[in-house]
């Protein structure tokens, strides 16, 4: 779960930036930001599952 | 053992890529940093739960009241979450919001204080004559 996760992302943020190096050489800004928003938008949710099991994991230990 | 390893791995090998995608995507790596940062807690937690259990079974048998003993796990659990927190947004350069959340915890936490030290001072006056 832990390593890949981790890897996953990494290439993400990779592959987002190639492709936005070759939209920026069709002339095709506003898709270049567009891309930008959604590779942030899909590791946010990443990060919301993993903080929700953070805290679900957190409440049942420490017995909130 | 293993754990060490395998905790110190990711963290190493999540700010080397933080680092290479930060030239390209600096949002992206700062959102990498705080994935990494919640896998090793995540990680950790199992061990906490083992400490916990522990002293949870030495309060019992020293028979002390668990209202006190809850009440110091909460405090720790506020900590956790707040330090998590806390350092992303210090990270970042964000130190506005970063101190305004260590107030948050601070709060919380003296709010969770007051019963024991009601408790305390009930006490005392009683030893007074």
């Amino acid at each position: 779960m832990d390593i890949d996760l981790v890897f996953k992302i990494a290439g993400l943020g990779i592959l987002i930036s190639v492709f936005n190096m070759v939209l920026k050489q069709a002339e095709k800004e506003e898709q270049a930001q567009m891309l930008t928003l959604v590779g942030v938008i899909i590791v946010l949710m990443v990060i919301i599952q993993l903080i929700n099991q953070l805290f679900t994991n957190v409440r049942s230990i420490f017995g909130f | 053992m293993v754990e060490i390893i395998q905790i110190v791995g990711i963290g190493i090998i999540g700010t080397i890529l933080a680092v290479v995608i930060k030239q390209y995507k600096p949002e992206l790596s700062l959102l990498l940093s705080i994935v990494v940062g919640l896998i090793i807690l995540l990680l950790l937690l199992s061990r906490i739960a083992v400490i916990i259990d522990v002293m949870e079974n030495l309060a019992t048998k020293a028979n002390i009241d668990l209202i006190y003993f809850k009440t110091i796990l909460k405090v720790i659990a506020i900590s956790y979450i707040t330090e998590f927190a806390y350092k992303i947004c210090e990270d970042t350069g964000q130190h506005n919001i970063a101190m305004k959340i260590q107030l948050a915890g601070r709060i919380f936490i003296m709010i969770l204080g007051i019963p024991i030290m009601l408790a305390i001072l009930e006490s005392v006056m009683q030893l007074l004559p």
